[in-house]
């Protein structure tokens, strides 16, 4: 039964194709704009996931209150200094603990200046290895910072194009920071964001000397002992560093978070950016539904004669609303195929884009199943809505009336 | 309860006299602004079951409004029109349509085809508002079909068909639900003549072979050769009732 109340609005839709598509535009790019919102926002997230992940679970990080962004950013008011890292390293169930610092500051090479993000990070091997891992560098030439290091930088990978300092800038060649001069003598794989690109390692007792920084560090980061819960240690060390800064619980000046609470925190934000995206694009959704009522109602008008035939053999107002509204869904169904198509294909275009500007792993797209699905119900719903009004109109004509109707 | 009262009365009336549809001082007034017009002023017609009976009347005789209140498309503004002894005033729209898919056959004029379905498909569609099942369906509208010589037209639209063979399509869609009644609005008004014969015989044998009451609603004085009786309407009134058959 079912069949037959689909095959007369399909053909009817069939019958006007112009019309059709026309409808079909409007409410294809509200939809198009949703589907690729909703996959680019889940490929970013996806993306961050990942990064998360390599970090590692048994990984805190503690910082001075404020932007999480900005963690490890000297900013004058709330300081870190390396007897903070002491009191870390000394609380049970951390295994390591390793301090690095970073300010923006001019770099000079070839009389061209960049301003860039300059780290202070620890010479000790494992400490290193630890902020290595946390920050995702791999060097690409020459090696990373060393045991004895001093006036020694590791550069981001934007300095082995041309483009940027007018010279490709090479191992062993000298750099200018705060008019200390540095020895290159790593240079890092890309990662994918300019800033990172751009930014400079240098060793922690050289920044704070060239910085005149004293004991300040940014950023702590502690490894938890294996098989201890990163949490509980997590508590652990906030407890310590409050007894030792003073502090009363819950007025804390200091953060300390696992990598699990920056992913949530990251992702809240993200979400809350997708929201007002996707009600902004919902607007145009609400644009291509009365794009369907106008067709519909236009339709109604045009069979007119058609329902009062119906309705002298037989059909009940039920079954000419049915019909109506069936046609708008349909609308709607076929404007959310199209949509689901062009948005995913325009999130995978996206994709392919940031990988040759940015490089892989940036975003990381993936098709899911329930979105499209989720996506056909609405717009058929849409669809549906957008005729509720004509489809009323059309079941409630006197079969007199319509019949008559030329 | 009256429903009941009502039902219970026309039982013994059918007994009585076999009557189908009953008009008694029917009236039908249209509103436009203050004007009020009486189209139907006062009808009184009785048809009986398996009767062939034409309404005749010139263009504004009020014919046409008459045919709405047999084939219950319409409720009088006043007086009653009794269906099988049930007063369809009573009944809701839904009802209604409920009965005239069941009850009624339509024939226009204008053939009334969907366009967009089938002649297989336009015969088969009242049945779907009645719930019946496709296998069934789909056999007895090729049989009605193939009938009245449409074997080879099934799969046509009706923009693919001549006007005679669109009206043996419409005769066939009629027939679909075995109505008792067949109610044909000027059938050959649209066709030349030796179509409209055709049909006419074809109606013809509905009534004299099936035993179907016909109701043919025309202006055309050289189709009334066909019915039982023929009622002439003018005004709004019934003029005049000739019977041909004193035995129906």
């Amino acid at each position: 039964m079912i069949k037959d109340y689909f095959k007369l609005p399909w053909r009817e839709i069939r019958r006007r194709k112009l019309r059709s598509v026309l409808t079909l535009i409007g409410i294809f790019i509200g939809i198009a704009a949703i589907v690729s919102l909703i996959t680019l926002g889940q490929g970013l997230e996806n993306a961050i996931t990942q990064q998360f992940q390599s970090l590692g679970n048994d990984k805190l990080l503690i910082y001075a209150k404020g932007n999480p962004f900005n963690a490890g950013l000297s900013n004058g008011a709330i300081t870190i200094t390396e007897d903070d890292l002491e009191v870390v390293r000394d609380t049970p169930g951390v295994s390591i603990a390793a301090g690095m610092i970073y300010t923006t500051a001019g770099i000079e090479f070839n009389d061209n200046v960049r301003y860039a993000f300059v780290s202070g990070i620890p010479t000790d091997e494992e400490e290193r290895k630890l902020v290595g891992e946390s920050q995702s560098y791999h060097v690409m030439d020459g090696r990373f910072i060393e045991d004895g290091d001093k006036y020694k930088v590791v550069l981001g990978n934007e300095y082995s194009k041309e483009i940027f300092m007018g010279k490709i800038v090479e191992t062993s060649d000298k750099v200018l920071i705060n008019n200390q001069e540095f020895k290159v003598v790593g240079i890092l794989e890309k990662i994918g964001s300019p800033p990172d690109d751009q930014s400079a390692m240098i060793p922690l007792e050289a920044y704070q000397e060239i910085f005149n920084s004293g004991n300040e560090i940014g950023l702590i980061i502690a490894q938890t002992e294996v098989g201890e819960d990163s949490s509980k240690i997590a508590k652990e060390v906030e407890k310590e560093l409050r007894e030792y800064r003073d502090v009363d619980e819950g007025e804390e000046d200091f953060t300390v978070e696992t990598p699990e609470q920056l992913m949530e925190s990251f992702s809240s934000i993200l979400n809350i950016i997708q929201a007002v995206l996707i009600g902004i694009t919902g607007i145009s959704l609400l644009v291509g539904g009365v794009g369907i009522m106008n067709t519909m109602y236009t339709a109604v008008l045009q069979r007119t004669r058609e329902i009062g035939i119906m309705k002298a053999l037989g059909a009940r107002n039920s079954h000419i609303m049915w019909l109506f509204l069936i046609e708008s869904g349909l609308y709607g169904l076929g404007g959310g195929l199209l949509g689901i198509i062009v948005g995913i294909g325009f999130a995978k275009i996206t994709e392919k884009l940031f990988e040759i500007a940015i490089g892989p792993s940036f975003l990381s797209i993936e098709i899911d199943i329930s979105l499209i699905l989720g996506t056909l119900i609405f717009s058929f719903i849409v669809g549906s809505l957008s005729g509720i009004a004509p489809a009323w109109q059309a079941s409630k004509l006197k079969p007199v009336d319509s019949l008559r109707y030329e | 309860m009256k429903k009941k009262s009502d039902n219970q009365k026309s039982k013994n009336h059918k007994t009585k006299d076999n009557t189908i549809i009953e008009l008694k001082d029917v009236w039908k007034t249209y509103k436009l602004g203050t004007l009020s017009l009486d189209v139907l002023r006062g009808i009184n017609i009785k048809i009986k079951k398996g009767e062939f009976v034409a309404i005749v009347g010139p263009s504004g005789s009020g014919k046409s409004t008459l045919m709405n209140q047999v084939g219950v498309l319409d409720i009088p503004t006043k007086g009653q029109v009794l269906l099988d002894g049930h007063d369809i005033s009573k009944y809701s729209e839904s009802e209604l349509a409920q009965i005239r898919g069941k009850k009624i056959g339509f024939i226009f004029q204008q053939f009334n085809l969907i366009q967009t379905l089938t002649a297989l498909e336009n015969v088969i569609l009242p049945t779907i508002f009645q719930n019946v099942e496709e296998e069934t369906r789909t056999k007895r509208a090729k049989k009605l079909l193939i009938n009245v010589g449409l074997s080879d037209r099934m799969n046509h639209k009706p923009s693919e068909l001549s006007g005679g063979q669109q009206q043996r399509v419409a005769i066939s869609r009629a027939l679909i639900n075995d109505p008792e009644i067949i109610l044909a609005d000027e059938p050959t008004g649209n066709l030349d003549s030796s179509s409209g014969e055709q049909i006419m015989n074809e109606l013809s044998e509905l009534h004299s072979k099936e035993g179907k009451t016909i109701i043919l609603v025309t202006h055309d004085n050289e189709l009334i050769h066909y019915a039982d009786r023929v009622i002439h309407v003018k005004d709004g009134q019934v003029l005049k009732e000739i019977s041909k058959k004193k035995n129906v």
